[in-house]
């Protein structure tokens, strides 16, 4: 219920902030909103299984999206950033969709 | 002990009997607000998260050419010197046809106004076209009627010697297929000028330079003595603005056609 809250908290946050993203941020604020996505399904299904633990889900949350931004990052100063990042979003979908799916056999049996 | 982001893999841990009998009173017990430092934690992370999202979003919609790659830049950038040198031609193009129709509709225009010069020039030539400016207008009176249809012609083909440009006998144009016919029948004289009976006085009017056309009529054996000679006065006046209002009917030929004009079509070239 926080955790809805302070989703519903930070969308108002920032339709009302307008805030700028930072030039060297705007290459990697996506994957690692992707990546937190994928951490809030991954506790979402812990929590389901009975298995959540708040220190692991901070910690997996922060360096989700720090490793993700990290891997772009990398990618960028290789030469390869965009097919880098196609490939980070194209793995983070999948598990967000098995994540999905436990949760829907959690909830709906199915 | 399972991360919040485990590997697909890693779970499908066997989730007892227990766990898979209640899931939703599970959710609900997560979800009741509790002060515990998960909550507030997760929390802060979703505000976090929810923040991330609106503010890339927002980022997206206005994204503009800032926060592309320099790949993508340098890929832009060609395309739009490619498409920019694409409209540098097509502009050469243009200009190139807006000079060409221009130029053509000058020369059109200079050729339809020559054209039309010419047809004025014909027309007055051909009778079929009013004609004025200085001149002479000739009065012939004959009392006795002695003048016949050879004294006109005699008077006309003294006027064209002298460079009459347009002659006009009573109301009938003299051209060049003009005829001059006695009239017997007309009581009290008379010459049918193409068909149109003109009775004295005869009034002759031409235009042209009119001292040497006055001078035309007096010369000795001319028209003005042969005049006398059959009992008939010849009186010309010299103005600088005769009209010549009659016209000439022109009818197509029958049987003349124009003969083929470029000789260089007829002749093979050897």
């Amino acid at each position: 219920m926080i955790a809805a809250v302070g989703l519903v908290i930070g969308i108002l946050a920032g339709v009302l902030l307008h805030p700028e993203v930072p030039l060297f941020l705007q290459p990697y604020l996506p994957i690692a909103v992707v990546a937190a996505l994928d951490t809030v399904f991954g506790g979402l299904r812990a929590v389901l299984d009975g298995i959540f633990d708040d220190k692991v889900f901070v910690v997996s949350f922060l360096s989700n999206a720090v490793v993700a931004a990290l891997i772009v990052f990398l990618g960028d100063q290789l030469g390869v950033g965009s097919q880098l990042s196609t490939g980070v979003v194209v793995v983070l979908g999948v598990r967000i969709f098995s994540n999905a799916a436990a949760i829907r056999r959690h909830l709906l049996s199915a | 002990m399972s991360t919040g982001s485990a590997a697909p893999g890693e779970v499908p841990a066997p989730a007892g009997p227990r766990v898979r009998a209640n899931p939703w009173r599970r959710l609900a017990r997560a979800a009741r607000p509790r002060g515990t430092r998960a909550q507030v934690l997760a929390g802060l992370l979703c505000a976090a998260l929810g923040f991330g999202v609106v503010v890339q979003v927002r980022q997206t919609d206005s994204a503009g050419l800032e926060d592309l790659r320099e790949n993508d830049l340098v890929r832009i950038l060609d395309d739009t010197t490619e498409r920019s040198d694409r409209l540098g031609e097509e502009v050469q193009q243009l200009q190139a046809a807006r000079d060409e129709l221009t130029a053509g509709t000058d020369s059109a225009e200079a050729a339809a106004r020559a054209a039309r010069a010419r047809a004025d020039s014909y027309g007055v030539l051909a009778g079929t076209l009013a004609a004025q400016g200085p001149g002479i207008t000739a009065t012939i009176t004959d009392p006795g009627g002695a003048v016949s249809a050879a004294q006109l012609l005699q008077t006309v083909q003294e006027l064209r010697d002298a460079g009459a440009e347009a002659l006009q006998i009573g109301a009938t144009r003299v051209v060049a297929s003009t005829a001059f016919l006695d009239s017997a029948a007309a009581a009290g004289g008379g010459v049918v000028v193409d068909g149109r009976l003109e009775q004295p006085p005869y009034v002759v009017r031409a235009v042209g330079d009119p001292p040497t056309m006055s001078t035309a009529m007096d010369i000795p054996g001319g028209v003005r003595e042969t005049l006398r000679q059959l009992g008939a006065q010849l009186a010309v006046t010299t103005s600088q603005d005769v009209a010549i209002t009659a016209l000439h009917a022109v009818s197509a030929p029958q049987y003349a056609r124009p003969a083929s004009p470029a000789p260089s079509e007829q002749a093979p070239p050897r």
